[in-house]
């Protein structure tokens, strides 16, 4: 890996702005994914937050479902946040009549898990590999991960409607993704760790 | 701000980090006006981000006249069960009880809306009351930044709904932007003087200064009836559009919605809008605002 990779952010829908301006504070180069053009000249690639059901939608319209998976199962680090997780997912509940994913993490994904919008939250969730102090993690109309292959590590668990220790964070080799925002805190670990991953430190 | 802890964690909702947050989601995207759940699936499957549930669409209420309130609780239910995408739905202005309606029924984001008949001459709600979030109306900068004072988490430009005639939005969305730009120019003094002139908080004109956009998001709506439409406010600086009556007064409300949403994302390629413009159908008929009344135009309500 060079040693300034570009990190895409897929801009089919969601908030894409706030992902670069991250990205732009830790020493890579950044672009916008619209096309499978602008795909082939990414490092990795960030899936934002969103509704999952439009961008999946769109990724199908435009030609970009299929490059996608093929990226991702070539080894294309990727890191999505909710509707972004809900896309690396290789099972989906929840979703709507003949919703795609792109899948390559080996997790099955329940989208609006944690409920509307009038439960959405945040909560301090301890995540594995960046540091001690736990993430300040905002859920809108989040996702969780109901159940994980033995290659995926979990990384994080918030505390779920029923107290049940819900699956909000994970990694399987260059993959990543978290129920949860990183992008809205203006915390950059985690997204570091990412970039981490995709510089082959981590 | 609303930090109520949730019962069984530590789990704060409705903060507004959550609330910011979830219009954030909304951002690069179409929601829709559906007054039936049959409409609502149509939206849902042409791409919208999130639908607006309501009984009957501006052009309707525009044509029927009488008062126009929050819409029956069976009827957004219906709209609730029939998708997953988040439903938002409008409230009049200042009515506080509509609003605790709603959040009770579980909708994802309320429209304070000066669509529907004001109910209070005098204040807006008080945002900060409630878990759910709010988007507001603004015909400048001014007025949305007291709106986001008084806890509103995206503001759109009113337009003129039920119009199908964008230059309402177009007026709009140019005077919060150049606005924006403006304050950008000033010194610290100034900023003081500013806020005196717009009647907003400084500390909110203050943070758009520094930011150079508002701090939430900022949406149009209000007289958009085609892909250029649609295209022409993101060019303009709107993160994502509201289409009302422009979908389902049309002739091919599938095909429409699927168009706007492609001209949206891809507001910027003349390619693509002329591509998905192509044998739409009927757009919806318009109206000239020189034949509108004052006492018929909504973007006056509020303040």
């Amino acid at each position: 890996m060079t040693a300034r990779p570009t990190i895409g952010v897929l801009a089919l829908q969601g908030d894409v702005a706030e992902h670069l301006h991250v990205l732009e504070q830790l020493d890579v180069r950044t672009a916008k994914v619209l096309g499978p053009d602008q795909l082939d000249t990414v490092d990795a690639l960030v899936i934002p937050g969103g509704e999952s059901t439009t961008m999946s939608k769109l990724a199908v319209r435009y030609g970009l479902l299929e490059p996608l998976r093929k990226r991702v199962g070539a080894g294309m680090p990727a890191y999505g946040t909710c509707a972004g997780m809900i896309m690396l997912a290789d099972r989906l509940l929840g979703g709507i009549d003949g919703q795609e994913t792109i899948g390559g993490i080996d997790m099955t994904v329940r989208r609006n898990a944690f409920g509307r919008q009038t439960e959405s939250f945040e909560a301090a969730v301890p995540v594995a590999g960046i540091g001690e102090e736990p993430f300040d993690a905002v859920f809108i109309r989040a996702p969780w991960v109901e159940s994980v292959g033995p290659e995926v590590t979990v990384l994080g668990r918030v505390p779920g409607p029923d107290s049940a220790g819900r699956i909000v964070a994970v990694r399987q080799g260059g993959l990543m993704a978290t129920s949860f925002h990183p992008e809205l805190t203006g915390d950059v670990r985690i997204h570091r760790l990412f970039v981490d991953i995709v510089k082959g430190h981590a | 701000m609303a930090t109520n802890a949730s019962n069984t964690t530590d789990n704060a909702v409705g903060t507004q980090r959550v609330k910011r947050g979830m219009a954030e989601q909304l951002k690069n995207g179409v929601i829709m006006d559906v007054v039936t759940p049959e409409q609502a699936k149509i939206a849902e499957d042409a791409g919208a981000v999130a639908v607006m549930a309501l009984e009957r669409v501006p052009a309707d209420i525009r044509k029927d006249g009488g008062v126009a309130r929050m819409s029956d609780p069976d009827m957004i239910d219906g709209i609730v069960e029939a998708v997953s995408i988040p439903v938002m739905a409008k409230v009049r202005i200042g009515h506080f009880v509509e609003a605790q309606v709603l959040e009770h029924l579980g909708v994802d984001f309320i429209d304070e809306s000066e669509v529907l008949t004001p109910a209070d001459e005098a204040y807006h709600i008080d945002k900060w009351a409630f878990t759910v979030p709010f988007v507001c109306g603004a015909t400048n900068l001014g007025e949305a930044l007291r709106r986001i004072a008084e806890g509103a988490a995206m503001i759109r430009s009113k337009g003129e709904a039920g119009t199908g005639n964008v230059i309402e939005a177009t007026r709009h969305m140019r005077s919060i932007r150049a606005e924006i730009r403006r304050l950008g120019t000033l010194d610290e003094a100034e900023l003081f003087g500013a806020a005196k002139e717009l009647r907003a908080p400084y500390e909110i004109v203050k943070e758009v200064a520094t930011l150079g956009k508002l701090p939430v998001p900022l949406f149009s709506a209000g007289g958009v009836a085609t892909p250029a439409d649609a295209a022409l406010m993101r060019q303009l600086g709107a993160e994502s559009v509201f289409v009302g009556s422009g979908i389902f007064k049309s002739g091919d409300p599938a095909r429409r919605a699927d168009a706007i949403v492609q001209a949206t994302l891809h507001y910027e390629d003349p390619g693509v809008i002329a591509r998905v413009s192509r044998g739409l159908g009927e757009a919806m008929v318009g109206i000239n605002l020189d034949d509108l009344a004052d006492s018929e135009r909504y973007a006056g309500r509020g303040w």
